[in-house]
């Protein structure tokens, strides 16, 4: 009995620790922000590393989710007749939900699994103490220029999954099920608010980019300096981001459209 | 006169580690130790593997802080010192780690003359030179070019060097510099620390464990073991030490104060009752 308690203090109190570094981490690493002001290319070439690099598996995986909802939507609309409704239907489950909740999770697989093996082998590999014994700050040379990046990326990446399902929607509901092209489009014209609908998915894409980016630098960070080390930070990466994507949209889904 | 200034510069010792006290959870790593590394000399720290030699270099550069103790570098308390203070210090430090460490995205040239780059506003001619004779010093100009995935060790720890001397710091600290090298590139590591202390007018704390490399271009060496310094002299005295445990560790004889086996039950229980 007093065994498990012990244990069950140890494991809270190791838990309250890491979340305590990985706030001072993330405080860390803002301070190295303006400082990138003369560095725009480090964040340049990050924004090419996490953001350009991860179109196909976005873009590809937008479409798909895009058709689908297509198919879906058309089969429960048609039975009512209100298959013209099929663009807004579509668009709003993209740009509320689908868009920053999707391209978040495919972020944390593609770039974020990436971030952490990147800066656990360089910690592995002495980079990040030789840097700091170089007098250079790893937090801000390294680190907050993914961050940046991160934070840039993921809005956009999320933005573009939204656009390329609604490609995707138009061609399976007005390409294939004959879907009325005009009221497809004047539809989701009428009905998709600017603030609404579009911001609040932006902001949601915001606080997933932070999150994801987050995790995923601090676990690479503070993983043990092994290939077992890394490799389980990886796996943690992708597992605590996908979690908390997926609770912080509840919270925000509940905050924006909860009334 | 002169010999005067001398003496008494290698009288002002530019570490000076007074009672250090280190743990790791509640073992401890150092229990006690007093250390002084002079101005310009090639000072060795030696002991068996796991002894914290590593350890002691990160405590010297600030990259842990002392349970107990001082650390004194270039006249400022290492352990007390803030962020900023702290990056101030390293500037006028080398560390060379074991596998080199170098960033690994970026080519030779782009290493060396990364701490440039970081730390001064030399125009991009400037640094060219300074990185074509930084790698001059080591022999590997010709590799400037190359990735770090192209360089064998010895050269990756070679141009670490390179990269560690280019802000010509007043020490350097090598980590384990000659551990898995070939009889060439040892040699080669060997007579290039030499040479680097005494043409630059550096001051050297190397540690390593291969002894007969070490003490033969040292100036002075302390020998570590157990969290207490055990011996400590000049090559010639270390190597005439009266202690038993220090001849094992130098002539690296199997059997002495350090046991070949584990300790361990009887062999006959053991193989007859087991466990």
């Amino acid at each position: 009995m007093l065994d498990a308690l012990q244990r069950l203090g140890s494991a809270s109190i190791t838990t309250l620790e890491r979340l305590g570094r990985g706030h001072l981490f993330l405080l860390h690493v803002l301070t190295g922000i303006p400082g990138l002001v003369r560095r725009l290319g480090l964040v340049v070439y990050q924004i090419y590393s996490v953001g350009v690099l991860s179109l196909l598996i976005i873009g590809v995986a937008g479409l798909f989710v895009g058709m689908v909802l297509a198919l879906q939507g058309y089969n429960t609309l048609v039975d009512f007749g209100a298959e013209e409704s099929l663009g807004v239907l579509v668009a709003l489950s993209l740009v509320r939900e689908l868009g920053p909740v999707v391209a978040s999770l495919l972020f944390a697989g593609r770039a974020g699994s990436a971030l952490t093996a990147e800066i656990g082998l360089m910690k592995a590999t002495e980079q990040l103490s030789a840097l700091e014994m170089m007098a250079v700050d790893p937090l801000h040379r390294i680190v907050a220029p993914r961050f940046l990046a991160g934070f840039i990326a993921l809005p956009l990446l999320a933005a573009l999954f939204s656009a390329v399902g609604v490609l995707g929607a138009h061609f399976v509901g007005v390409g294939l099920l004959g879907v009325d092209e005009g009221a497809f489009w004047s539809q989701m014209q009428a009905k998709i608010d600017l603030h609404e609908d579009v911001y609040n998915g932006v902001i949601k894409s915001l606080v997933f980019g932070v999150v994801c980016t987050w995790i995923a630098l601090f676990q690479g960070y503070d993983a043990v300096p092994t290939s077992e080390g890394v490799s389980g930070a990886t796996t943690r990466t992708v597992v605590h981001s996908a979690l908390a994507v997926l609770g912080l949209d509840f919270v925000l889904t509940a905050l924006m459209f909860g009334e | 006169m002169a010999s005067n200034a001398d003496s008494q510069s290698t009288r002002d010792p530019i570490v000076q580690i007074r009672g250090l006290r280190y743990f790791r959870g509640s073992r401890p790593i150092f229990d006690g130790v007093d250390i002084d590394i002079t101005r310009g000399k090639l000072t060795a720290i030696m002991g068996p593997s796991g002894t914290g030699k590593t350890t002691l270099l990160r405590l010297i550069g600030g990259q842990l802080r002392p349970d107990a103790g001082s650390i004194i570098v270039d006249g400022e308390r290492v352990e007390k010192l803030d962020h900023k203070g702290l990056y101030q210090l390293r500037k006028r430090m080398g560390m060379l780690f074991q596998n080199g460490a170098l960033l690994t995205d970026i080519n030779v040239f782009d290493n060396v003359a990364f701490p440039l780059r970081e730390h001064t506003r030399l125009p991009e001619s400037m640094i060219r030179d300074l990185v074509l004779m930084k790698l001059q010093a080591v022999g590997l100009r010709g590799a400037h070019k190359l990735m770090p995935s192209e360089l064998s060790g010895g050269m990756s720890r070679r141009v670490a060097l390179a990269r560690a001397i280019s802000l010509d710091p007043m020490m350097i600290m090598y980590d384990e510099p000659f551990t898995g090298q070939d009889p060439i590139s040892m040699g080669v590591l060997v007579s290039l620390l030499k040479r680097l202390n005494d043409a630059l007018n550096l001051t050297s704390v190397l540690v390593s464990h291969d002894v007969k490399e070490t003490l033969s271009i040292t100036d002075y060496a302390y020998v570590i073991s157990e969290g207490k310094v055990v011996e400590h002299g000049t090559a010639e005295a270390i190597k005439n030490s009266k202690s038993e445990w220090v001849h094992q560790f130098i002539h690296g004889e199997s059997d002495g104060p350090v046991p070949f086996h584990y300790s361990a039950p009887e062999l006959m229980d053991d193989l007859m009752h087991g466990d």
